[in-house]
């Protein structure tokens, strides 16, 4: 495994400022966003600033049987950086440049490291966007979100991260430097292997570059807020906007234990005494046709019961949007620790999942606050804990497991956006089957036959 | 010295336990931190931190191991994670925590220990100012326009300290001692104690000649009291809270002998010391109370103008392009920020262009700035590079030590750009009125 000789023949390949090797620089090195799962701190932490480097350090690593954990920000929330086996941590944090910006074929080609929100602050000069936004785009890396498949709050209109990949550049398990994809919109050429490896939670391979798609800005943008008495009526009206061709870029929805908590906090004006409420916002390029839609959504609400606020400046829409950027810090002020689940059904099963979850917290003696993107059944349900208290750990414990059992019973997934890592990792037969993880692992031994990469993650490799 | 009756995190590292536990670990701190954002380092960052002092309470690795205290005193205390972070962790307890635990373990290094003893002898430190201020010569040439160079053998001790590095003059006399202890107004809308902080007394005496000259403006009764000394925030930093909270203390009395309404200060970072810092480290003593009431009375100058007193407005023109940077101390924990904005765009001839990151750190973090150069000097390129794409005739803030790495960050980086306080503007606007 790791020993001197390793050590040094990493400061060979990466520089001697780039390798970390004092256990106090490594213990912030043993975890990510992930609450409750295991810590481990790795044996090395490296910096590369080049494939070369990193094909160097699979030779390296492959003669000795040591595990290799691939990390952009650590800021993932499903266990996929934690060194689970010591190891070798590889930090993108210094391969962090974008390589080009073709506006004309509409992509961005970057190396992992970058973060989301500089990649839209580059393409922004040309009136261009890379729409995946997961609520950490300030910190996240793009390989990170590339690695997790990462979601956000426009992903009804405008998908997710495995809608913005169109090739990349990976290091194998095996060695070799692998490209595929590229800037055409039609590329059929192959396995698609794009999709292969987003998503793949750096279990198949080291992404070193990536092409992304942009798509034009959107020009005009409405955003409204609306409250309902009924939880069926706030979610009769996500169905009933989507019914109606109307696409939202956000759908929101928040319960009432997130209500009355995001007021008590940030006292933004909320009434706290409706079941639910729904931020909506719609966008594009015409202003026609955004005033249409914002004026059918308006109309649904009215049809459900809701009473509403629709901003009509700048100012008066962030501070809509302050209620729902309010939900988690609230939330998170009431107790020492929250652990925040993704789980995700199909939007007719919304109400359902909602009420499922409500009763799930009464039965454990948890408080819930459930929020979240309705228009994808992509919930949040947000459970507040004390991590000292072992009963309530317990009861935490069951209603997870009870929350996903519901989930899938309800047609839905274990994780809309977060992945399966660590944390969902025992879970995963009772969504694919013995079948689907039995594929899983031929594909993982057939690409990593030395199961160097990210083990322990994302595919159960024993029963 | 009454003994502490409340066990608080300076002397008991397990009570940070329960701040540590609030972080999630999310990386919201990751996208504010100006040291993450140099050295993109986890152990550089607010979270990384975190998990060290979590570290040290499980056992896993010894307070006093080296490269931990490295990594924890790599650290501005410029709160701005505190501004990211969802759980509301608070984080400026958390470090301030660990390194008083630091430096009970292990002592404070010999340098800082001189330093902070001479500190703590509030007459024993003006005469060493004094003294040094005579002989600065010997270290620092003069450049003329009261600004010094350092000698080039100050180099070897301190690689900040090459040829390019410039601070303002160390004045002979101090501000404390030319102005008069008590200024009284003919007919007073109140009485407010000046902090003039360090800084200002021995560094930026101007800025003190120009606040007083405000309140005059307004009506009020100044009182800068001698026995004043320094706010205690540079020791306490360095996990020296021994002395922080004798210099609070000290500070605390000295309030008590006058009858002033309020307490002015002209420092983010003093004012925050007062403000908050104070009844934080005074905790179980019996001065948590008298803190707790002072804490009520501090105000930054813009703020104590706009809201507290009612104000003269600026009606002399100042023709000047100015771009204002938030000091740290001053946005983040005495959260003002539009207060100084308010004033700068009320004064006639005056044009505000805002840079793209005015809250983002200069660099300087009290010591940070000679005992980090290599981050801090990429810190304050970046703050100087955002500046002037401002193209500002000046850059103004309201807190001297940002004016002194601002200062020097424009010398080093080339911006031709003054630096000034934010009562240097007003002051002037007055002046103007007066000879129109």
């Amino acid at each position: 495994m790791i020993d001197k000789t390793f050590i040094e023949k990493c400061r060979n390949i990466f520089g001697r400022d780039n390798v970390l090797t004092d256990k106090a620089e490594l213990i912030a090195y043993s975890y990510d966003a992930t609450p409750g799962i295991p810590r481990e701190t790795p044996g090395v932490v490296v910096f590369p600033e080049n494939t070369k480097q990193i094909q160097e350090l699979i030779f390296l690593a492959r003669q000795t049987k040591t595990p290799i954990y691939p990390r952009g920000a650590g800021t993932s929330l499903s266990g996929g950086p934690v060194p689970l086996s010591k190891g070798v941590v590889i930090s993108f944090q210094k391969m962090n440049k974008v390589i080009e910006i073709d506006p004309d074929n509409l992509t961005a080609t970057v190396q992992p490291g970058v973060i989301i929100a500089d990649l839209n602050v580059a393409v922004s000069k040309h009136g261009l966007l890379y729409p995946p936004d997961p609520g950490s785009m300030a910190t996240a890396t793009v390989g990170g979100s590339v690695a997790e498949n990462s979601g956000g709050l426009r992903g009804l209109k405008y998908g997710v991260t495995k809608h913005y990949i169109m090739g990349m550049e990976v290091v194998m398990p095996t060695g070799e430097v692998f490209r595929f994809g590229g800037k055409t919109v039609k590329n059929v050429t192959a396995y698609d292997f794009t999709h292969l490896f987003v998503g793949s939670e750096g279990t198949l391979g080291i992404i070193t570059e990536i092409i992304c798609k942009l798509i034009p800005a959107p020009k005009y943008r409405k955003a409204m807020i609306a409250f309902f008495n009924k939880l069926e009526e706030a979610g009769k009206t996500v169905t009933d906007i989507v019914r109606n061709h109307v696409i939202p870029a956000t759908l929101e929805i928040m319960d009432k234990v997130t209500i009355q908590t995001v007021e008590n906090y940030a006292k933004v004006g909320l009434p706290t005494d409706v079941e639910a409420l729904l931020l909506i916002e719609v966008d594009g390029m015409g202003q026609d046709s955004v005033l249409w839609e914002a004026e059918k959504c308006v109309e649904i609400i009215k049809q459900n019961n809701g009473s509403y606020k629709i901003a009509e400046t700048d100012s008066e829409r962030d501070s809509l949007w302050a209620a729902r950027r309010a939900a988690l810090p609230a939330l998170a002020q009431v107790k020492p620790s929250t652990v925040l689940e993704d789980a995700t059904v199909p939007r007719t099963k919304l109400v359902e999942m909602l009420i499922a979850i409500q009763n799930i917290a009464k039965k454990y003696n948890l408080m819930i606050g459930t929020f979240g993107h309705a228009g994808d059944g992509n919930l949040h349900p947000t459970i507040l804990v004390d991590p000292t208290d072992k009963d309530e750990m317990e009861r935490l414990h069951k209603a997870v497991d009870e929350i996903f059992e519901i989930a899938l019973s309800l047609g839905g997934t274990l994780s809309g956006e977060h992945g399966i890592g660590v944390a969902k990792i025992k879970y995963l037969k009772n969504e694919i089957g013995r079948s689907g993880v039995d594929t899983m692992r031929r594909i993982k031994q057939a690409l990593d036959p030395d199961n160097i990469l990210n083990p322990g993650k994302l595919v159960p490799m024993e029963d | 010295m009454t003994m502490a009756s409340v066990k608080t995190f300076f002397d008991d590292i397990e009570t940070l336990k329960r701040e540590l536990i609030r972080c999630m670990k999310c990386g919201n701190c990751m996208s504010v931190c100006p040291i993450y954002n140099i050295e993109k380092k986890e152990a550089s960052v607010a979270r990384g931190k975190i998990a060290l002092g979590e570290a040290v309470l499980k056992d896993e690795i010894n307070i006093d191991d080296e490269t931990l205290v490295k990594l924890i005193f790599n650290c501005l205390v410029c709160k701005s994670c505190m501004m990211a972070c969802p759980s509301g962790v608070r984080f400026d307890r958390i470090i301030l925590g660990l390194r008083s635990a630091i430096v009970k373990k292990k002592g404070l290094p010999f340098v800082k220990k001189a330093l902070f003893g001479l500190l703590k002898n509030p007459e024993f430190f003006d005469k060493g100012m004094k003294a040094f201020a005579a002989m600065q010569g010997l270290f620092l040439k003069s450049e003329g326009d009261k600004k010094r160079k350092p000698k080039g053998f100050l180099k070897a001790i301190n690689p900040r300290l090459d040829e390019k590095f410039i601070v303002p003059e160390l004045s002979k006399e101090s501000f404390r001692d030319k102005v008069n202890e008590i200024i009284e107004a003919k007919e007073p809308q109140c009485s407010a104690i000046f902090f003039t902080g360090c800084s200002v007394n021995y560094l930026y005496p101007q800025v003190g000649d120009d606040l007083i000259y405000v309140l005059q403006r307004n009506n009020i009764t100044v009182i800068t009291p001698k026995s004043q000394n320094c706010c205690g925030m540079p020791v306490m930093v360095h996990g020296d809270i021994e002395t922080a909270i004798e210099l609070a203390k000290r500070n605390i009395d000295t309030f008590e002998k006058s009858n002033a309404q309020y307490i002015i200060t002209v420092c983010g970072s003093c004012g925050s010391a007062l403000k908050h810092e104070y009844p934080i480290i005074l905790e179980g003593t019996d001065y948590e109370e008298r803190a707790k009431k002072w804490s009520g009375k501090v105000y930054d100058i813009s703020s104590f103008l706009l809201k507290v007193i009612k104000f003269e407005k600026p009606k002399g023109k100042v023709e000047l392009k100015v771009t204002y940077h938030d000091s740290c101390h001053l946005k983040k924990s005495m959260k003002v920020f539009n207060e100084p904005r308010q004033l700068i765009k009320m004064i006639p001839g005056i044009k505000l262009i805002e840079m793209k990151k005015p809250d983002a750190c200069c660099g300087s973090g009290g010591s940070y700035h000679l005992t980090h150069s290599d981050t801090a000097l990429k810190i304050s390129k970046s703050k100087v590079d955002d500046i002037k794409t401002t193209e500002a005739d000046a850059v103004c803030t309201g807190c001297p030590a940002c004016m002194m790495e601002l200062f020097e960050g424009l010398h080093r980086f080339g911006g031709n750009c003054n630096v000034i306080h934010t009562v240097n503007l007003l002051a002037q606007s007055y002046r103007a009125e007066n000879q129109s």
